[in-house]
Parts: structure tokens; C-alpha cells; sequence
């Protein structure tokens, strides 16, 4: 049986009246400024926060103040998962001795990374270097300093352009044909080749192509690759792009291959595509969600190697 | 072009998964400060910059050239961008040569980079377009299926890409360099690693690395006070194709037969394999070993993945490739094509320290692009032209 308890609360009327003196006073007087000082010792040490006593000898510490940072290192860390009420920040961070530079002793003071987990940030090591986060609101304390961060060693750099797309008199067509459920190409009439999608051009003739075709849709893979890496376009991991050869063209296309499994997928293997509903067409290639096998038998790689 | 061109200096970043220790500017000057260090000259010696590197889109910095400017000391000089693609590296150098070659300059300083930590090079190799089919798959996803085409029409084994992963990973471990330093490297390890595009494990592709590469190049007058040997030019050639046409053979594109070709004659070499003594060729996928040993006519066709097995490609064989370590061990995409060029420089000037092939008198530096429709090649030597 746990003991009962009851909720008691202490507090000194006001807060005590801490007198600091002329040392630490100077300190805080220089915190509530926005910077932070250290005292030199007869040593020629400087002690950040300072003492009123060199800790190595018991001397006094000269009168020298030395305007010490802005920017520190961390010396050392304790990472605080779950942090308490009365701590400085509501969410992880760290403890951390930071040596400001110039100062040749360490401050204790929160480090804020800006992160949520509960494991320490991978960047949190001895020798990151930090500044002082200042409050608005200055009192003469050392929490006038909210906190410690790192210093800026990269920004994001958002990126977006929107534009309009003039797919131009050939591809304007093979997008029409696309909307209506047909697959068009041009044929050259040097080559005798077909080009699918046509550009209105033969690539290895140079001259403009016009007189349009219409080819099947279905077609031969050519070589193809087992894609392990995830696209948003494709149905799974792992997915196959391919090169299909359409019925009547002259140039193989990439596409998704799916309705298979993908160790399945051969050379040669004969297939069709697969058109989304009718009533999600758009001008657009999408309207083939991906090509299926047609279960005919494979085409023998001799007829194909020439289009890989 | 009547002038001799030289490569008096070479100068390299470590390659690494990121540099967050520096910008851009920062990147490229720390190439550039190098390869002026080993050419002994000042920024004030230099007359002209051209730069290279993959496109825009690949971090977002518009016309980079323009704010690079200041870190590559050419305010007040002649300073330009050349752009093709993957192979942009060595038509970089090429132009810079030409600079030189064609008499204008006496001094150029070439530098290529790419700093892949601040961008995504999948995303941007394969923008969403309505007209054609968009998978982001990224080059590995956009190579595989011409990888097994190549293997189907070769029958090569299976294992031949495991070979060229292991080859090039090991004399990465040479060089001070190298992005990938994997000790113990092994057959086994890599085929341990999943398949990313299949028929391509992940150890049979490039890494992403941040990275620059610097070389000065100079005019036969200028070469004359360099402080360490020079790397002559004997040869450059570019060639390119559609992405698409009918017939196009992309296991071994028609572009880059015919730019070997060109840079061989230039070159006076009949026997690539017998000729030279070692060669840096843009291989980011282990297969494209054997592919390109086929296409730069290193063998007949169907024969590469021979030469790769039986251990002629590797540092102690009769023509090594890759003695750095290739793309396939340090791959900032840009640079990647000038950093062959500047490691064939290294090798003919006996600079390239552990991974020296000794002896070395004619090199090959290649660099290929785009659905491997750009090509840039040059020959260096050791001796003069």
C-alpha cells in the first residue's frame, strides 16, 4: 500500500534579497545588457561566470573584466528527454558546459537543438558551437540568457515553380489521342520509321515528321529493371519499369509493367495496357496506368535486340 | 588549333557524403587553391575560368557561375559555364583546352563541382512532364534495363558487375581522396548488399558525394616555369545523340564509338588497349565496365566483361581502369568527369602516388552523360605532341 501524501507548498514571502557584489554584480549588470563578461584572475585566467575568488589560488580576481563570446563550444553534454516543470525549455535539450570564447572556464547553461525526440541529435558533440539566445526582457540574471544554440551552419532553401506547359502542335496530338483512348505516333517519311510519342521530327533524319499513325497498344518488353526503391506512381515495391516496343512502332517507351510478379517479367515478354476509367482521362500518358502481360507466347530476344 | 596545351596542375577536395563545413564558394576554392599550388602560380596568373557542372536543378543554385565568380578570382576575366549533363566534367576540360590550343589564353584554370548534400539528384534526373511516363528512378533506375540488355546480348555472367565493384572500391583505398574507402572489400560483400534496380546491387552503384576538381592548363610557353611535370594534350573529341531515335543502340551508343575513334586518331592510336597504359573512364554502375571497354574498342563487341574478368582492368593488369577508383568510389556528379580527365593528368605526370600505374606515358580521361548520349574524352602523355 502506497503511503498517502499531501500536496505542501514552502515559499519565502517577496524572494530572498541576494546581495551580489561587485564581481558578480558586473556579471549580471553586463548579462542584463546583452553581454557576457568573464574576470581575470592574478593568473591571467579568465573565469566565465567569474567568482569573487580565484578557485586555484583563494586570491581575490583582479578588477580586469573581459568581454568574452559571443559564440562558445560545448565541452561537455547531459541530453534531458523529458524535461520538468521548472526547466528552461518544455521540450528535449540539453545540459551543456559551454566555453565562451575567450574564457577559459566553462558556463553551464541549457542548449536548445530544436528537437522533439527522445534520443540526443546526432550534431549534439564536444565541440559544437554555440551562442547565447538573449531574452527580450533583461533582469540582470543568468537566465536573461533563455538559453544556448547552435550556430547557423545551413538554411532550406523552399523551391517551387509553376508554369505552363505548351506540349507544341505534335505532342498537342498525341495528347489529344491519349484523351480519346488512342496511341499516336508520327511516321518519318525518309526512315519509314514510327515515332512514338511524335515530336513533329525525326531525330536521325532532321527533318519534320507529319503524317500521323495510330499503333496498337499492346507491344513486346524490350529490356526492363526491378525498381526497389519506392515511387509514388507505382502500385508497390518492388515495381519494373520496362521498354515496350508498341505493335507498330519503331521506338520502345518506358513504362510501369504490373499484374505480374516482378522476379516473372522476361525479356520479350508480350503485354497490353492497362487504361484507367474512362472518366479519369486526362491529356495525359497517365491514362495508361501500366502495361499487363497478354499471356502470348514470348517474342525470341534476336527479334528484339535491335531496339535495346 | 595550333598551340600545345598542358596540364601543369591538378587540384581535388576530399569527396565526401557532405562538406557542411563549407559553401559552394568555399568548395571550389579549395580545389582551385590546390591545382594553383601545384602549377606554383596566383589567382593574378590565371586569364581565364571556365567552370562545369550538372544542372541547375540539381541544387537549385541558378547560373552558379555568376556568384562563383569571386571565390575562382575571375572579376575582371574571361569566365564561362559549359553544360552537358553527367559528362559536363570532361567537356569542361575540353573547353578549357581549346582555350589554350587556340592560342587566346596562355593560362586557364578549369574547375568542376557538385555538391550533392544540398539537393536530390533522383528528383531532379526525373521531373513529373504529362507527355511521357515519370518514374522516379533516378540513373540507376534509367541504366538497369540497358545493363540487361547488354547482358543478354554479351552472356555475360552474372557476377561480372560484383567484379568491377570490388576492383574499384579496392584501389579507392589508395586514395587520399576517395569518397568510399571500404576495407576488406569483397565478391561476397557485395553481393550481400539488396538489389536497388535489379540487375544493380547498391555496391554496384556510385555514392553521392559533395566535391570539387581543379586543373590548370597552360600553352607550351607557360608550361616551360611549371614546378612539376606537365601532362600533354594529345587529343579531345565530343560527341552526342537523341535521348530517343529509331535503331539508337543504347548499350553502345553510336556517340560514343565515334568520339573514341575521333580521339584516337588524333592521338595516332590504333590499339587502345595496347597503346595506352591506363584509362579513367565514367563507369557509375558496375557494368559499364565491360559496356564501355566494348564501346572505346578496348575489345571487340561481347568481349568486355572477358577483359574485366580475367583481371586486365585491374591496377596490376595489362590496361588498368580506374586506378583512382572511378565514380564509382567518389561521384560529385559535375566534377565527376573532370576528375578522370585531372587522374589520367596525374598518372602520365607520375603523380598519382599509390595508385600509380608505373611507367605510364598515355592515358585516357572519359566522361558520358545524359541516357549516355554525351561524350567527352581526351588522351594525355607524358611526352610532348
Amino acid at each position: 500500500m502506497p503511503s498517502e501524501t499531501t500536496a505542501h507548498v514552502l515559499e519565502f514571502p517577496g524572494g530572498y534579497t541576494r546581495s551580489v557584489g561587485p564581481v558578480i554584480g558586473r556579471f549580471l549588470t553586463e548579462l542584463r545588457s546583452g553581454r557576457v563578461v568573464g574576470v581575470r584572475t592574478a593568473a591571467g585566467r579568465v573565469l566565465v561566470p567569474p567568482t569573487e575568488y580565484d578557485p586555484d589560488t583563494g586570491d581575490a580576481v583582479t578588477d580586469e573584466f573581459v568581454e568574452v563570446g559571443p559564440a562558445g563550444t560545448v565541452e561537455s553534454w547531459s541530453w534531458v528527454p523529458n524535461p520538468r516543470a521548472t526547466h528552461p525549455l518544455d521540450r528535449p535539450f540539453a545540459w551543456a558546459l559551454i566555453r565562451m570564447d575567450g574564457a577559459d572556464t566553462a558556463l553551464l547553461h541549457a542548449l536548445d537543438l530544436g528537437e522533439e525526440g527522445p534520443e540526443p541529435p546526432r550534431r549534439l558533440r564536444a565541440g559544437l558551437r554555440v551562442r547565447p539566445r538573449f531574452r527580450a526582457e533583461r533582469v540582470g540574471s543568468v537566465r536573461d540568457i533563455e538559453c544556448f544554440e547552435p550556430e547557423v551552419t545551413m538554411y532550406v532553401a523552399p523551391t517551387r515553380l509553376e508554369y505552363r506547359l505548351h506540349p507544341g502542335r505534335a505532342l498537342d496530338r498525341f495528347l489529344e489521342g491519349m484523351s480519346e483512348g488512342r496511341i499516336l505516333g508520327h511516321r518519318c517519311e525518309v526512315c519509314d520509321k514510327v515515332l512514338v510519342p511524335m515530336k513533329g521530327l525525326c531525330p536521325m533524319d532532321g527533318v519534320p515528321t507529319t503524317e500521323e499513325v495510330e499503333v496498337a497498344d499492346t507491344g513486346t518488353v524490350t529490356t526492363f529493371a526491378v525498381n526497389n526503391i519506392p515511387d509514388p506512381r507505382a502500385p508497390e515495391v518492388p515495381f519494373v519499369s520496362a521498354y515496350i516496343l508498341l505493335d507498330g512502332a519503331d521506338v520502345a517507351m518506358l513504362a510501369l509493367v504490373s499484374g505480374i510478379p516482378a522476379d516473372q517479367v522476361r525479356l520479350g515478354m508480350r503485354v497490353r495496357a492497362a487504361w484507367k476509367p474512362r472518366e479519369e482521362w486526362g491529356r495525359s500518358i497517365g491514362n495508361i496506368r501500366w502495361f499487363e502481360p497478354t499471356g502470348e507466347p514470348d517474342v525470341p530476344f534476336d527479334a528484339i535486340k535491335d531496339y535495346t | 588549333m595550333t598551340e600545345r596545351c598542358a596540364v601543369i596542375g591538378v587540384g581535388q577536395t576530399a569527396y565526401k557524403t557532405r562538406r557542411l563545413d563549407v559553401s559552394i564558394a568555399g568548395l571550389v576554392r579549395e580545389a582551385a587553391l590546390r591545382a594553383l599550388e601545384d602549377a606554383g602560380l596566383t589567382w593574378t596568373d590565371i586569364d581565364a575560368v571556365v567552370v562545369g557542372k550538372a544542372p541547375d536543378l540539381f541544387e537549385g543554385v541558378i547560373m552558379p557561375e555568376t556568384y562563383l565568380a569571386d571565390a575562382l578570382g575571375a572579376r575582371g576575366k574571361p569566365m564561362m559555364r559549359v553544360h552537358t549533363a553527367g559528362s559536363v566534367g570532361g567537356s569542361t576540360g575540353i573547353v578549357a583546352a581549346n582555350l589554350i590550343r587556340s592560342g587566346v589564353h596562355q593560362r586557364v584554370l578549369v574547375v568542376a563541382w557538385e555538391k550533392q548534400s544540398e539537393s536530390n539528384a533522383t528528383w531532379a534526373l526525373t521531373v513529373d512532364r504529362p507527355y511521357s511516363a515519370s518514374l522516379v528512378v533516378g540513373a540507376g533506375g534509367y541504366f538497369a534495363p540497358h545493363i540487361r540488355a547488354y547482358m543478354q546480348r554479351s552472356n555475360a555472367p552474372d557476377h561480372i558487375g560484383t567484379l568491377v565493384a570490388v576492383k574499384d572500391r579496392e584501389n579507392a583505398l589508395k586514395n587520399p581522396y576517395a569518397h568510399l574507402k571500404i576495407p576488406g572489400i569483397s565478391r561476397e560483400m557485395v553481393e550481400m548488399t539488396p538489389m536497388l534496380w535489379e540487375p544493380l546491387r547498391y555496391l554496384e552503384t556510385c555514392p553521392s558525394s559533395d566535391g570539387a576538381c581543379a586543373m590548370v592548363l597552360a600553352s607550351e610557353d607557360a608550361a616551360r616555369s611549371a614546378p612539376n611535370p606537365p601532362a600533354w594534350v594529345h587529343g579531345t573529341a565530343m560527341r552526342s545523340e537523341p535521348i530517343v531515335f529509331a535503331g539508337r543502340d543504347t548499350v553502345s551508343p553510336r556517340a560514343g564509338i565515334d568520339c573514341a575513334a575521333d580521339v584516337y586518331a588524333q592521338a595516332g592510336i590504333t590499339d587502345p588497349r595496347a597503346e595506352l597504359d591506363c584509362a579513367e573512364v565514367y563507369v557509375p554502375f558496375s557494368w559499364y565496365e565491360p559496356m564501355w571497354l566494348e564501346n572505346l574498342g578496348f575489345c571487340a563487341e561481347g568481349e568486355g566483361w572477358k577483359l574485366t574478368e580475367n583481371g586486365a582492368t585491374a591496377l596490376t593488369g595489362d590496361i588498368p581502369w580506374n586506378p583512382s577508383g572511378g565514380v564509382l568510389s567518389s561521384n560529385p556528379i559535375g566534377a565527376s568527369g573532370l576528375i578522370r580527365f585531372a587522374e589520367a593528368a596525374l598518372q602520365v605526370r607520375g603523380m598519382a602516388g599509390e595508385y600509380q600505374v608505373d611507367g605510364a606515358r598515355r592515358a585516357l580521361g572519359h566522361a558520358y552523360g545524359g541516357g549516355a548520349q554525351f561524350f567527352a574524352m581526351w588522351i594525355v602523355g607524358s611526352d610532348r605532341p
